[in-house]
Parts: C-alpha cells; sequence; structure tokens
C-alpha cells in the first residue's frame, strides 16, 4: 500500500535519511523503531509531503506522490498525527476534531457518523467536546490528536510517538485505541522508541539509526533479536 | 433566543448607530463618525489576514489608496458613472491584491510583514511620484458624492453616514459567516501552525492567498467610500503611517475578533478628534495607554471583555457545583 524505495531527504546539506526503503501492506501495523533524530519524523514528513525527497520515490496503492503537497494528500488518504500531540490550542475540542475533516468535507453524513466513532473510542472528548483543546491533561490532547487524524477518514494513519510524555497507564490505553483502529480496517506505520510496548501491537518493524535502517523483521524476530532487545527493550 | 441574548450587545450598537444622527445636529460629530466607520471597514481587511490567519500584511493602506484613487480618477478623469467606477475599483483592488498576494505569500512571518511594508510603500510612491496620472502631491480634487439609488440620494452628510453604516454592517455580515464557517476556521489554523494546517489537509498557500485577496477587498472598498465622501485624496492616505493606524485600531479593539475592529476604530478616532487641541502632544498620552492594554489586554478591548464573561461564567458554573455537591465546605 506504502512503499518507499530508496529514500533520501537532506535537510541544507545534512542527509537526515540515507536511501530508506520500505513497505507496509494494507492492513498491517508496521512499528519504527529508533533513538530520537534517528529519522523516523523525518520518514512521515516525507510520506505526507513535507519534505521532499532528494532522491527515491514514495508510492502510495501504486501511485508515486514524492514531492506533492501534503493537503493533496491528506484526501488521498494519508493521515497524519504529528509528534508532541500538535492542536489547535485556542479552539474547542469539537472544533479541533472539525478542523480534521477538512479534506473531506463535502460528505457531512460520513463525517457526523465519524465523529460519533470518534467520541466512541474516546468517551472523554465527547464530555470535553465544548472545552479548550489547551486545557485537555497529556493524554486527553494525545487522544484528540489521533481523533482528529481519523476525522480525515484515512486509508493509512501515521503515529508519531504517540506515546511520548504520558504515563504508563495512559500509554497502555492509547496503543489499545491504535490496535483497534487498526483491526477496523485502517493500515498503520507507528514511529516509536517506547519498543516494548510499540512491539506487542505490531505486525512488523523497521529499526532506524543514524537515517538508515538497521534491522527490519517480523514482531518476533525483532522481540527476540538481541540488539534490539539490548537498545530498545531493554533486556 | 439563546442566538439573539448571544448577539444583544451588537445589536445595541447597532441601535445606538441608527439613532445617533437623530440626536445630534452638530455634523462635524457625523463626520468624524462616518470616516472611523470607513477605517472601520479597512480594519475588518487587515483584522482577517493579520488577526486570525497571522499573516501581518503591512500593505494596507496601499491597497486603501488603491480604491480611493481607482474611483476617484475613474470618476474625475474618466467620467465612469459612479456604482460603475465603484465596482471597478473593488475589481481592480482584488485585481492587484491578487497579485500582490501571489508574490508575497512565499514569504513567511517577519519576512512577509517587511516584504508588504515594502510594497505600501512603494504604493504610496508610485502615487506621490505618478504626476500626470495621480496628480501627485496635489491629490485629486472634485470626486463625486455616490450617485442616487432610485429616489434615494446621497448628498447630505447623513445620508452618506447610512450608506457607510450599510456597507459596514454587511462588512460585519460577512466577517461573522466567513470566521465562523470551516473555511474561516483553517485561517485561525494556519496562525496557530502553518505545518500543522498542512497535515490535517488544508492546501494553506490556497487559503492564505483567498485570506489576502479579501483582506485587500474590504480595503479598497474602504478607500472607495472615502474618496466619495471626503471627495478629496492625497497621496498621504497610502503612506505607511495609515497602515500603522489601522493596525492600532485593530489591537486596541482586539486584534482576531469578530467585533474589535469597530471598537477599537470608534474609539481611537474619537479620542484622536477630542484631544485635538493638543496636536502632536496627544502621542504623549495614547503612548502609554497603547503600551497599558498590549500588556494588560493583548487581546484588546473585545478580547479582554471576550475573557471576563468567560471567567465570570466559569465561576459561576463553580459555584453551582459547589453547592450542588456538598456543603461541607462551610459558608
Amino acid at each position: 500500500m506504502l512503499k518507499l524505495s530508496d529514500v533520501s531527504v537532506r535537510y541544507g546539506m545534512y542527509e537526515a535519511l540515507s536511501d530508506i526503503s520500505l513497505t507496509v501492506e494494507k492492513g498491517e501495523l508496521v512499528v519504527l523503531l529508533g533513538a530520537n533524530g534517528a529519522g523516523k519524523s523525518t520518514i512521515f514528513r516525507t510520506i505526507s509531503g513535507l519534505n521532499k525527497p532528494v532522491k527515491g520515490t514514495v508510492e502510495f496503492n501504486g501511485e508515486s506522490i514524492g514531492g506533492r503537497s501534503a493537503s493533496k494528500l491528506v484526501k488521498k488518504g494519508i493521515g497524519h498525527c504529528p509528534e508532541g500531540r500538535k492542536l489547535f490550542p485556542a479552539m474547542s475540542v469539537y472544533e479541533n476534531l472539525r478542523m480534521g475533516t477538512y479534506a473531506v468535507r463535502g460528505d457531512k453524513k460520513e463525517t457526523a457518523r465519524m465523529l460519533e466513532h470518534v467520541y466512541e473510542l474516546f468517551p472523554i472528548l465527547s464530555e470535553k467536546a465544548k472545552e479548550n483543546a489547551g486545557s485537555l491533561s497529556g493524554g486527553q490532547q494525545q487522544m484528540l490528536a489521533i481523533g482528529r487524524a481519523l476525522m480525515s477518514r484515512p486509508k493509512v494513519v501515521l503515529f508519531d510517538e504517540p506515546s511520548i510524555g504520558l504515563a504508563p497507564l495512559i500509554t497502555e490505553q492509547v496503543f489499545n485505541v491504535i490496535r483497534e483502529i487498526n483491526k477496523e480496517g485502517t493500515t498503520v506505520l507507528l514511529a516509536e522508541q517506547n519498543a516494548n510496548a510499540a512491539l506487542r501491537i505490531a505486525d512488523r518493524g523497521y529499526v532506524i539509526e543514524n537515517g538508515r535502517i538497521v534491522v527490519s523483521g517480523t514482531q518476533d524476530e525483532l522481540m527476540q533479536n538481541d540488539e534490539v532487545r539490548k537498545a530498545y527493550i531493554g533486556a | 433566543m439563546q442566538g439573539l441574548k448571544k448577539m444583544r450587545m451588537p445589536l445595541i450598537f447597532l441601535l445606538v448607530a441608527l439613532l445617533f444622527p437623530l440626536f445630534t445636529d452638530n455634523q462635524y460629530y457625523i463626520y468624524v463618525v462616518t470616516l472611523a466607520f470607513i477605517y472601520a471597514i479597512a480594519v475588518y481587511g487587515m483584522n482577517l489576514v493579520g488577526g486570525y490567519t497571522g499573516q501581518l500584511s503591512l500593505a494596507h493602506a496601499g491597497f486603501f489608496a488603491i480604491g480611493a484613487y481607482a474611483l476617484g480618477l475613474l470618476t474625475v478623469d474618466a467620467n465612469v458613472p459612479y456604482w460603475l467606477a465603484f465596482f471597478l475599483a473593488l475589481v481592480i483592488t482584488t485585481v492587484i491584491g491578487t497579485l500582490v498576494g501571489l508574490i508575497a505569500l512565499r514569504t513567511k512571518e517577519h519576512f512577509f510583514a517587511i516584504y508588504t511594508l515594502c510594497v505600501g510603500y512603494i504604493i504610496y510612491l508610485i502615487i506621490y511620484e505618478w504626476d500626470a496620472l495621480t496628480g501627485g502631491v496635489r491629490g485629486l480634487i472634485g470626486i463625486e458624492s455616490p450617485a442616487a439609488i432610485g429616489p434615494i440620494t446621497f448628498d447630505t452628510g447623513i445620508s452618506n453616514y447610512y450608506l457607510i453604516l450599510v456597507f459596514l454592517v454587511l462588512t460585519v455580515i460577512f466577517m461573522k459567516f466567513l470566521t465562523e464557517s470551516i473555511v474561516g476556521r483553517t485561517y485561525v489554523a494556519i496562525r496557530n501552525s502553518e505545518e500543522l494546517a498542512q497535515t490535517i489537509g488544508i492546501n494553506t498557500m490556497k487559503q492564505k492567498l483567498i485570506s489576502f485577496v479579501i483582506s485587500t477587498f474590504l480595503a479598497g472598498l474602504a478607500g472607495a467610500l472615502y474618496a466619495s465622501f471626503v471627495r478629496f485624496i492625497g497621496p498621504d492616505i497610502s503612506y505607511t503611517m495609515m497602515t500603522f493606524d489601522f493596525l492600532m485600531y485593530a489591537i486596541v479593539g482586539g486584534f482576531g475578533t469578530l467585533f474589535g475592529p469597530v471598537v477599537g476604530t470608534l474609539l481611537i478616532v474619537i479620542l484622536t478628534q477630542s484631544l485635538q487641541f493638543m496636536e502632536d502632544f496627544r502621542m504623549i498620552i495614547f503612548g502609554p495607554l497603547l503600551v497599558l492594554l498590549v500588556i494588560f489586554y493583548p487581546r484588546g478591548i473585545v478580547g479582554g471583555y471576550q475573557m471576563w464573561k468567560m471567567k465570570r461564567a466559569y465561576k459561576k458554573k463553580q459555584r453551582s457545583v459547589d453547592q450542588g455537591s456538598t456543603y461541607e465546605g462551610g459558608d
């Protein structure tokens, strides 16, 4: 469904990604593991059109999308839930969700159904619908960011470190919801440092270091891999 | 009912505005308030692109002047019928606005502000120097009053007052619908974070351009009304000072609020007029007032009022929650 071949991205002279090749099949939940600065977010920004690759191709459903504008890609079905739960703090919870439907705003009925569904996934958002997004707790903000990404009814969603700065209990809750979203048929690409929790829900994974993919494999393979265990799981 | 209650303040405001000419015979007061209404329309444009979309355009007086000069030249030199000239003036301003926007919006943040500041100054220079067309420093004299629409004529101060009030009310209604629509919310989203707006699927370049073009349209509208109301225009209306006056009105009233431009413009224009006897010394009063306002009410008078209302509603809610649950806390 999503295929990167030999993608390189530069920030000025600095090469942030070198020859990244990865694939995500329809219905999969794939995790990207890596430390800070490894290039996870850059991969996401490249897929969602915020960065342009200097080399290589990005394909989505067989169509080359490298260098397309971000707004068009959202319409095509690529949802992005950016790092650090970026919200519109001065808008209410409901308005944040409404902004998420911008790309598909024509279809009112589907939008209403999706809103219902997001409220089902996160009942707290329904309770706080009228409150300012800036007044929510960290976990609630993350839930809102996830909910907003879903509002455009994406075929594939990129979750960029959804567990960052959250209490373990909340992290588990967020991961459960991500798994649920995946089970409902949405393809998920998840970037994480929290390898233990992420691998538990993932089908496959890639490990990224210094802008390169160093290890890839299925959930079991990565769980058993000594290097991965040492570096990310701590066992 | 709920909606009516929410609109209570603006409706009272409108009623006062409608009745105001009946309570005063002083033509000068009417003149000053009419002028404030015209400026308020222009400030709405600045408020849209600067306050809501977060792109501080400092070429605003330039577009105001383009609207004014377009109307003036078309009616005085080309003898075009008034309302046709009025319409053409809006088209001309909007087209120039689109062209400038296409280039200017490639820059961001302070670079955008600096770029538009330069554009504004260039417009001033063109008007000032292009003697053959604009009359240069002498300006344009003898622009006609708005032509009669059917039986309604606009040759008195009061009739002009009502005509301009109608345009102002239409502007406010338009802004209300625009800013509450999803398109209007995208402007706030862009102000918040352009990148985030992109990731949720907003074509930020297109939306910024539309917002910029609407703002120049409103500047042109105000300029055209100004030209036929004052009936004399000079290059000073395109000068940078004018832009900063507009900006001051917007900030005092509340940048990025629906009623900020009206409140700020009326207040400052009336204050300026009543301090006229102090001449340029009135800036000694204005300066500190502005500084205090920005420190204590960064979102202006309207923003401050909204905060106060929200706090009050919150306290009320807290109180009812306290009473509803337990009386353990005493008093």
